[in-house]
């Protein structure tokens, strides 16, 4: 097996990218003495910790054709601590080192189960965009069949759906009466409107709301539970599973219970207490919000910046103090409940556009600018735009030069939610602008939670000053809701600190370049084994196709099997025949992690048939020597192939060996 | 092929067509049909050949919009010139002279929150502006408890809780506070304002009825609007007015289908602070087959023997409510919401509530607080007695000392509500932006002299105009804490009625 070594995230920093090895790396700390003592090769001796990097650093390659699925330990969780015992036997009595005591074992087990360790400094990547002309991701379809399938699927579900409740009606009545007119009351929820609740959903309930323990990190312990009335209630076990976390929001793997954030934390909790039991505009300011908000302005690039104790509250309360009747917002079809709750209360008018498609929202632009309100042809008082950076269910990012351009033609404000993208793209995870290379300044609210990233709870609003003094007396969670609580400000304050390299300097940059790797390694290890992946190549939520309803609980559960958790959403989520799995990647995770997916994903796609992709999105064989990128684009754009023949694009079903061995130098390259 | 051959081929060709058509399955019988039919009735024959071709015409027809638009045809020139002239509002208005006051002048807390804490400017004030009625915040175990769980679960639950969100702590939590009420379920949002606005729209839908006291907080109000219910008001506790209303509903709904009718009202106020009659209204509500959505925000550990709200002050058993949402952020001293109600309306929730669905869990560090102070109301309900000692100790300092103020609340209500007199009004003729200023420069007035207290802030008319016609009064809002001694809050009181009878009277109108 090939070695590891682990950088415990307390006392050391791991090399910058250019940088060698050695150069900050103190030579006395005591994660160091531990990192050493994981790489040391037999001949330890003679050999510097330094060097031993640099080995560890050459070998990813011979790393991982080793790798086979078989070798791969699905059902049992690796932790790089269970590996160094046995590292540990074949190593001379003489070592220098002690070994480490089961104290200290543990605690580096419980580490590496909310953030893993690095496994080879080669596994970093920033996140910034490449420029050239395409910006929207291309959109593979499956074939008809698995399309007529599904609407066949939907239709047999339905139709027993129907069935079941007719016999229900019939012979089940003491359950059923909740759904008629019973005692002079009509139904809470009638038999109609809760159908596809409990005909449909309840079928895959158990791959919902799984409670968990602990801390959502790397790992995720769930509680298990069985149900056997067909999913309407559950019986917990009393055993736990630790699974592989590809479903919660830790981004940047800020989901820690130990650590220098739970440290200030601590600290502040000990000091400030765990709320200040007010709203903001009653009694409920402390210092600590105001220099978070500083802070907020200061990282996103923005004059001010306002913070709320709850994400869903910040959109739905700020649309109404910034748009009102006679004003126009124009919404992507994909935005997320929180922006169309918001806007509705706006009482302002509401229009969508197709998602991302610029030129649908210029054309939706310039007809209500010429026409004006409906009706009367007054001009409109203000139209707002509204998109997300990161669109939580594709994956994809929103196109924000095209809008920018826009905006400077048609005079309208911009409102980015960045509540998936800030702090999870961009090289200094500034999130889209910061992404697309574009002052913040283009961008009138930059909007974002605080729960993602940032490993806490809330959201804030950047902008002018003058709009965020308005904000502030006309947000509903400023004047109503309740002030963000000190635990969570220090999180955040904490947190910002590390990313910005003011804390622990490096570690922010690992965390981000860590994220930006690994969300474009699985993505391409995906596309090649076959799966018709979602989303743009840099974002580290990725969207697998699934297509058929029955696909989703059985994908949950064949991952469940693997250990490994993972979200899956249908309609009314999506398009009903979108049904899909969505991997959310987090720092936390490292190579092995994804290789452990990729070999899960492999094992399940050809077992149930997912690996539908036609090779238009990528996922393409490697070039052949001699050709390189810029040729064969340019072969492209002439409708050719590579020497000259005819332009085929083949379904790309890699083999997983073949994924996982050029997966790392080409996870840097243009994916292709 | 020479021109001889020409009809052999036609007839060659209708022979094999007539043999296909023959050979298509129900061939023969469409054929019999058409004969028949033709005979028989012509005109049938020429109707049906009408409804083919029209199905064939509106098959083939493009798709157009049902939307009636009178939009003007403009050419491409005239949309530039128009893009190139429309001149949009700032985002924001620039604003009055009294809001940036009190952007300035909002508060600033220096460390921890509690019955004295320091401003930012390094003076010690007595705070009586915060919900902590039971001085939990300066609590050492509930600290410790926060910080275990910190170590056990991080701080974020990084997830909404359909996804890995739900944490073992969430369904502690649900599990007290059920048990703490006695109602079947229980169901926990992240943040108390959000939760009956997303658990209105939850269960009513176009089509419904809701019937609302007319002093409901923002929170109902938006639920009421987003819920696009057909929604009618009722006099402010006023319950001859509600049967009326209520009446009127029947009435009108005899011949109509049967729809959800929901009744909506507070418990304790939050705009004024009163009590409502439950009891009457428990009556009513079962008398006229409405259920009954109850916000007891403001009264969900605060009334009753062990805090269990209106239910417990009151006794009626809890099972009359239908939905009862209450807040862990108040006198619970932590963070977030909770609707209790049958297991079918929370379980309804988890799937449908857009505030919990779509929104991150609460964190674990206050879902155990939460547990461990409801516990604490549990078990040792005296907790609450020095709070309770204190309000009687304030209301006989402002209410009927105080010759221009009167309060509004609910004699146990810890939030004291107070407004201008009714006389003072007439005879200053204040509107209600001149009261805001007023009561702002009696807050000023107290802090001066160390006194931290607030006026009761809402949405501005700019934002909440539309709604209706009903508009509470300006007020000022004093929360009492246990965590001042009798003596304390004596002299808190003093200074509060000094400052509105000196503020007050150098105002002539």
């Amino acid at each position: 097996m090939p070695r590891r070594f682990s950088i415990p995230f307390t006392s050391s920093t791991p090399p910058a990218l250019n940088d060698k090895p050695s150069a900050n790396r103190p030579a006395s700390s005591r994660g160091n003495r531990v990192l050493s003592y994981f790489v040391t090769p037999k001949k330890q001796e003679t050999q510097s910790a330094a060097a031993a990097l640099q080995a560890a650093s050459e070998k990813p390659q011979s790393f991982s054709s080793s790798i086979s699925p078989a070798a791969l330990p699905l059902p049992t969780i690796s932790l790089s601590t269970a590996r160094a015992d046995s590292a540990n036997m074949d190593e001379p009595p003489t070592t220098l080192f002690q070994p480490p005591s089961p104290a200290e074992i543990r605690r580096l087990q419980k580490q590496h189960a909310q953030f893993g360790p690095l496994v080879s400094p080669s596994h970093r990547h920033v996140s910034r965009h490449m420029g050239g002309e395409s910006i929207d991701p291309v959109e593979d379809t499956p074939p008809y069949f698995w399309v007529v399938t599904t609407y066949i699927s939907y239709l047999i579900l339905l139709a027993v759906g129907h069935i079941c409740d007719a016999l229900a009606r019939r012979f089940d009545k003491k359950n059923f009466s909740q759904l008629m007119v019973h005692n002079g009351y009509a139904p809470l929820t009638d038999s109609s409107e809760a159908f596809y609740t409990r005909r449909l959903k309840m079928r895959l309930n158990d791959c919902f709301n799984r409670p968990t323990t602990g801390v959502p990190g790397r790992f995720i312990t769930l509680l298990d539970r069985t149900s056997d009335d067909g999913n309407y209630t559950f019986q917990y076990t009393g055993t736990k599973t630790e699974t592989l976390n590809v479903s919660s929001y830790n981004y940047l793997g800020f989901a820690q219970s130990e650590g220098p954030c739970a440290d200030h934390v601590e600290e502040v909790v000990r000091k400030n207490g765990i709320t200040v039991a007010s709203s903001r505009s009653m009694g409920g300011q402390t210092e600590l919000h105001i220099e978070v908000e500083d802070q907020v302005a200061k990282f996103v690039g923005k004059q001010s910046a306002t913070v709320f104790s709850m994400g869903f509250a910040t959109n739905s309360g700020v649309f109404p103090a910034l748009v009102g009747k006679g004003c126009l917002l124009i919404s992507d079809e994909l935005n997320h409940a929180s922006i169309r709750m918001g806007s509705r209360w706006s009482g302002a008018t509401i229009k969508m556009f197709k998602h991302n498609d610029m030129k649908d929202l210029e054309k939706l632009l310039r007809e209500n600018i010429s026409q004006g309100q409906p009706r009367t042809h007054r001009p409109w008082k203000k139209i707002l735009v509204v998109v997300e950076g990161l669109f939580s269910m594709e994956g994809t990012m929103c196109n924000l030069p095209g809008l920018v351009d826009l905006k400077n033609r048609y005079k309208f404000n911009l409102f980015v939610d960045e509540a998936h993208s800030i702090g999870a793209i961009g090289p200094r995870g500034r999130g889209v602008c910061d992404y697309f290379g574009i002052d913040p300044a283009e961008v009138d609210i930059l909007m974002g939670t605080l729960t993602k990233s940032f490993g806490a709870n809330g959201g804030y609003i950047a902008a002018d000053k003058n709009i965020i003094d308005a904000l502030r007396l006309t947000h509903a969670s400023f004047i109503y809701g309740e002030s963000p609580s000190p635990l969570l400000l220090s999180q955040i304050h904490a947190s910002l600190r590390l990313i910005n390299g003011e804390l622990m300097p490096g570690q922010g940059e690992e965390r981000l370049q860590r994220l930006a790797f690994n969300s474009r390694y699985l993505r391409l290890g995906l596309k090649r084994l076959g799966y018709i992946v979602y989303g743009h190549d840099d974002s580290p939520i990725i969207p697998i196709m699934l297509y058929n309803p029955a696909k989703m609980p059985a994908f949950s559960r064949e991952m469940l099997k693997r250990k490994i958790s993972v979200v899956v959403v249908g309609y009314p989520a999506t398009p009903l025949i979108s049904s899909r799995a969505r991997l959310c990647i987090s720092a936390a995770h490292n190579k092995d992690d994804l290789d452990r997916i990729l070999a899960a994903c492999d094992e399940v796609g050809n077992a149930m048939q997912i690996k539908f992709s036609s090779g238009i999105a990528g996922g393409a064989p490697p070039l052949p020597a001699g050709v390189t990128p810029e040729m064969e684009r340019k072969w492209k754009e002439k409708g050719q192939g590579w020497f000259g023949d005819k332009l085929d694009v083949q379904p790309p079903r890699w083999k997983l060996e073949d994924v996982i061995k050029h997966g790392v130098q080409d996870t840097k390259i243009t994916l292709r | 092929m020479s021109v001889h051959e020409v009809p052999t081929w036609f007839s060659d060709l209708g022979t094999e067509l007539t043999l296909l058509f023959q050979k298509l399955p129900g061939s023969s019988i469409f054929l019999r049909y058409i004969k028949a039919s033709y005979q028989d009735d012509p005109v049938r024959s020429a109707v049906e050949l009408f409804l083919v071709l029209f199905a064939l015409r509106y098959l083939l027809a493009s798709s157009y919009s049902t939307q009636k638009k009178n939009n003007l045809a403009l050419t491409d020139k005239e949309i530039d010139e128009l893009v190139d002239e429309w001149v949009p509002e700032p985002l924001v208005a620039p604003p009055t002279v009294f809001e940036e006051q009190e952007n300035d002048k909002r508060p600033v807390i220096s460390g921890a929150t509690g019955p004295k804490c320091k401003l930012a400017n390094g003076r010690t004030v007595t705070n009586l502006a915060s919900y902590n009625y039971y001085n939990f915040l300066s609590s050492e175990t509930l600290k410790e408890k926060a910080i275990q769980t910190l170590r056990t679960y991080g701080v974020g639950p990084c997830g909404p809780p359909g996804f890995y969100g739900t944490q073992d702590v969430h369904i502690k939590t649900e599990a007290d506070i059920a048990s703490h009420l006695g109602t079947p379920a229980c169901i926990i949002y992240a943040q108390a304002f959000s939760t009956i606005s997303s658990v209105i729209p939850t269960f009513s839908k176009r089509g419904d009825i809701i019937v609302a006291d007319k002093a409901v907080n923002y929170s109902i109000r938006k639920g009421l609007q987003i819920s696009r219910s057909t929604v009618r008001w009722y006099e402010h506790n006023d319950m001859a007015d509600l049967e009326r209303v209520l009446t009127q509903v029947v009435k009108e709904q005899a011949r109509k289908p049967l729809t959800r009718r929901f009744l909506v009202t507070e418990a304790l106020f939050e705009d004024i602070g009163d009590i409502i009659d439950l009891p009457k209204i428990v009556e009513l509500k079962e008398r006229y087959k409405f259920r009954l959505i109850l916000d007891e925000t403001w009264s969900y550990g605060v009334l009753g023997r062990t805090g269990r709200g209106i239910t417990e002050r009151q006794n009626v058993d809890v099972g009359s409510v239908d939905m009862l949402i209450g807040s862990l952020a108040g006198p619970l001293c932590t963070a977030g919401g909770f609707c209790a109600a049958g297991a079918v309306a929370v379980e309804h929730q988890r799937i449908n509530s857009p505030s919990y669905t779509y929104s991150a869990a609460l964190p674990a560090m206050m879902a155990t607080t939460a547990s461990e102070t409801i516990t604490l109301l549990q078990t040792n309900p005296e907790v609450m007695n020095q709070c309770r000692e204190n309000i009687k100790s304030m209301w006989a300092q402002l209410d009927p000392r105080s010759e221009w103020m009167y309060c509004t609340s609910f004699i146990e209500n810890p939030m004291m509500l107070l407004q201008f007199k009714p006389e003072v009004l007439s005879a200053r003729k204040w509107n209600v932006q001149e009261q805001e200023a007023v009561l702002q420069e009696i807050v000023d007035e107290c802090l001066v002299n160390g006194v931290l207290v607030t006026r009761r802030k809402g949405m501005p008319r700019s934002v909440s105009a539309k709604d209706f016609g009903f508009e509470c009064m300006p007020s000022l809002k004093i929360c009492i804490t246990g965590g001042l001694s009798k003596k304390e809050i004596e002299k808190a009181g003093i200074i509060i009625r000094h400052a509105i009878t000196k503020i007050t009277r150098s105002k002539k109108s």
